[in-house]
């Protein structure tokens, strides 16, 4: 899936990624743009407007949850179904979400990154995280196949 | 109404703030879509897509100016967009997702440029004005059997 090369780019993007603060802006930013997604948290509280969600301190602390999980993964990369066979297990049994909420939530991690990163966020690193994304959507969405 | 005001006011103070520069973030875009999903060459294949290219920047030019336009008739875009819908639609062929993963590319590039601006509710407008340009330039996007959300705009 990624080259050696593109394994070596994504990870050293990612090690300066502060994992509690990435994770929760993609979550929130999940939940204020596609706002359905917003029913599998309705128990967090407050998420009526774009700041109440953003500091929903559930939504944070969930959003460090979630790309604690990614970080991990970036670690199995050459087996990302075996790394997220129980979270495949929990979201698509339990939770029921439809798996294309995890390609957004992947799209909207790579949105993020590039606001944070600016320049440094080029073409081809962006590339490298969306193979990384779509691996990861895919192994989330594993359970339903 | 197709925008909400906040939405719409939202969106074109940002294009006032782009300016004359809008083609410059519409190629980035472009050049992000070549590189992070190589299928997309496949429209493409007649232009010199190395980096750089005057024609892939003439192209991006021409993406901007259909968004501004579009960003100036918000209420009647099916009609303004007609031309530019029976060319990608019925002349080129282009498949929907293409303009999901452009659109996409363009959230990133503007991302990436405009940090400060890009608010959680900032992407949450762009993404509302994207999708009804997607649904205006390409209405088979949205039909049953599509696999992404209506509304969503990857």
């Amino acid at each position: 899936m990624l080259t050696a090369e593109e394994k070596t780019s994504v990870t050293a993007l990612f090690g300066k990624v502060k994992v509690d603060e990435v994770g929760g802006e993609a979550l929130g930013r999940l939940l204020v743009v596609y706002p359905w997604t917003q029913r599998f948290f309705e128990h967090f509280g407050d998420l009526s407007t774009a700041d109440a969600v953003m500091g929903n301190p559930q939504v944070k602390a969930h959003g460090k949850k979630v790309l604690e999980s990614f970080s991990d993964g970036l670690k199995h990369l050459d087996d990302l179904k075996g790394a997220f066979a129980k979270l495949s297990e929990l979201h698509c049994d339990k939770l029921h979400v439809d798996p294309e909420n995890f390609r957004l939530l992947g799209n909207v991690l790579v949105v993020v990154l590039a606001r944070r990163f600016g320049g440094e966020f080029t073409p081809e690193l962006q590339a490298s995280f969306q193979k990384v994304v779509t691996g990861v959507a895919n192994a989330l969405a594993h359970r339903y196949h | 109404m197709v925008l909400a005001p906040a939405d719409r006011a939202a969106v074109l103070a940002l294009w006032r703030k782009l300016g004359t520069n809008v083609g410059i973030y519409t190629t980035e875009a472009l050049e992000r879509i070549f590189v992070a999903f190589p299928s997309s060459k496949t429209y493409f294949l007649h232009l010199n897509l190395s980096p750089g290219s005057a024609q892939v920047r003439a192209h991006g030019q021409k993406v901007a100016e259909a968004l501004s336009l579009a960003m100036n008739h918000l209420d009647d875009l099916p009609h303004t967009l007609s031309a530019l819908r029976e060319l990608h639609t019925h002349k080129l062929r282009v498949d929907p997702v293409f303009f999901k993963l452009l659109c996409h590319c363009l959230l990133v590039t503007l991302a990436r440029h405009y940090p400060g601006d890009f608010s959680p509710n900032m992407h949450a407008s762009l993404v509302k004005f994207l999708s009804h340009v997607i649904s205006a330039l390409a209405p088979s996007s949205g039909q049953i059997g599509s696999v992404v959300a209506e509304g969503s705009c990857v």
